[in-house]
């Protein structure tokens, strides 16, 4: 299927109508997903704060897994040269960086009545901070090299040796939060999530996902659209 | 592998004339330590606490310095141009690049950083292992931030964009090596720390000079 869809003008014709599709997918199971984050129950210890949980998780989850998008990207272009890929990798960066600082901000905003503070140096804290600064990296280094194939290789090589580093990067944080602070703050909201918890949440990152993918593919057609632009002006130009 | 040696003394020797060299970096390391004491006050208790943690910030702060010459100086002349065309493969040549920014640069730091701890108020019984820590950790920094210099080639804004690249990057070596020595001053065993921090420098001078390498090359394409 990539490789079908690494010719350009296919994927124009496949994302032409795939890319509204899955937005109006994404719509529905996010608008599906807020209803159920707003008629569930209250928690019995967190109140209404609970309702943040289906916003913040699946966004910390899409984080990880726009990363994990960006390096696939970043593979494809190296290896294969694929201009597409190159493409990908740059419309997937802003993508999970917003995801990533909703996270951060809905993170916040949830720690504010849990724990008392608006932040706290906590391993899962730390990296995905950590994670924020990865994506702003490789949005600073492709904007600050103006060949643009250049930039998407050299973007492509950071990319690929933060996705190495990730892991270790988490390591890091854990051992670190365990000399630092053993287990002063814990995730209130019982030992196991209820059903009625779980239907909304698996609703929001699956709506989230259809979201990211609906906007991945209109960035990269308008990646696609600026490069051919591009070449017309060249072409009246010269 | 001749070759590679010859790599090595030149850049040892170039080091010296990377924009001041060890000299610019250690005058920042001392520098950047004076103005803790600046910023959080000057009581005794409240430095020792934040002494090695902070020497380590200070350190890796300074190991970017000299960053920005490391290949800019050899893509701008034309000399890497030539190395890339030589006998040596571009990977030996950023490891030789690598292992001479940590011996130039990193030692220097390694043998400063006691030395700043101890002034703002770490324990004496902590200056072997801060040392030791700081030159094992220069490693990791060290190769760590050649990636960064090799991939902001061809750049604009070489030195912010290196410290934004890289500093993220850095928090493992960081963490292994300012624990460590927490570690030791807490009586705990600080073997596994160093022995994270050495793994971690071992990994970056053996996976690192291939990204350096591929970065040099998408430069000069």
């Amino acid at each position: 299927m990539f490789q079908a869809l690494a010719n350009p003008q296919r994927f124009m014709d496949f994302s032409r109508w795939a890319a509204p599709l899955v937005g109006i997918i994404a719509v529905i199971l996010i608008a599906m997903g807020l209803w159920l984050t707003f008629s569930v129950p209250e928690d019995y210890q967190q109140g209404d704060t609970v309702r943040i949980m289906f916003i913040h998780v699946p966004a910390a989850y899409m984080a990880m897994f726009c990363y994990a998008c960006l390096g696939g990207a970043s593979f494809m272009g190296l290896v294969f040269r694929h201009s597409l890929a190159d493409a990908a990798g740059r419309a997937c960066a802003p993508l999970g960086a917003g995801f990533t600082f909703l996270a951060l901000v809905t993170g916040s905003l949830w720690g504010r009545p849990m724990w008392g503070t608006w932040w706290v140096w906590d391993a899962r804290m730390t990296s995905v901070l950590v994670l924020l600064l990865l994506y702003i990296g490789y949005m600073a280094l492709q904007a600050a090299i103006d060949d643009e194939v250049k930039a998407a290789r050299a973007a492509s090589i950071l990319a690929l040796v933060g996705l190495i580093n990730l892991p270790i990067i988490k390591f890091s944080v854990d051992w670190w939060n365990t000399l630092h602070q053993p287990a002063s703050i814990f995730r209130a909201g019982g030992p196991t999530m209820p059903a009625a918890y779980l239907w909304p949440l698996a609703l929001m990152a699956f709506g989230y996902m259809a979201l990211f993918g609906s906007l991945w593919m209109v960035r990269v057609r308008s990646e696609v659209w600026r490069k051919r632009a591009n070449g017309l002006a060249l072409q009246a130009a010269g | 592998m001749n070759g590679f040696w010859v790599m090595l003394r030149r850049e040892m020797a170039m080091a010296w004339g990377r924009g001041g060299g060890p000299l610019l970096a250690l005058t920042f390391f001392v520098a950047t330590a004076t103005l803790l004491p600046l910023a959080v006050g000057a009581s005794p208790a409240r430095l020792a606490a934040v002494a090695p943690g902070s020497a380590w910030l200070a350190l890796a702060l300074a190991s970017l310095l000299s960053l920005e010459r490391l290949f800019e100086r050899d893509y701008e002349d034309g000399t890497l141009d030539l190395l890339a065309l030589g006998p040596v493969p571009l990977e030996a040549v950023a490891f030789a690049k690598g292992l001479a920014q940590w011996l130039t640069n990193g030692a220097p730091l390694a043998l400063a950083a006691p030395v700043v701890a101890v002034a703002l108020g770490a324990e004496l019984r902590l200056v072997p292992l801060i040392f030791l820590s700081a030159l094992i950790g220069g490693l990791g920094l060290a190769f760590t931030g050649g990636i960064g210099a090799a991939l902001s080639l061809g750049s604009k804004r070489g030195g912010v964009l290196i410290a934004v690249l890289v500093l993220p990057l850095f928090a493992p070596p960081v963490i292994f090596g300012a624990g460590a020595i927490e570690a030791f001053a807490g009586g705990l065993d600080w073997h596994p720390a160093l022995g994270l921090l050495a793994a971690y420098g071992l990994a970056a001078a053996a996976l690192g000079p291939f990204a350096m390498a591929a970065a040099c090359r998408n430069a000069l394409s």
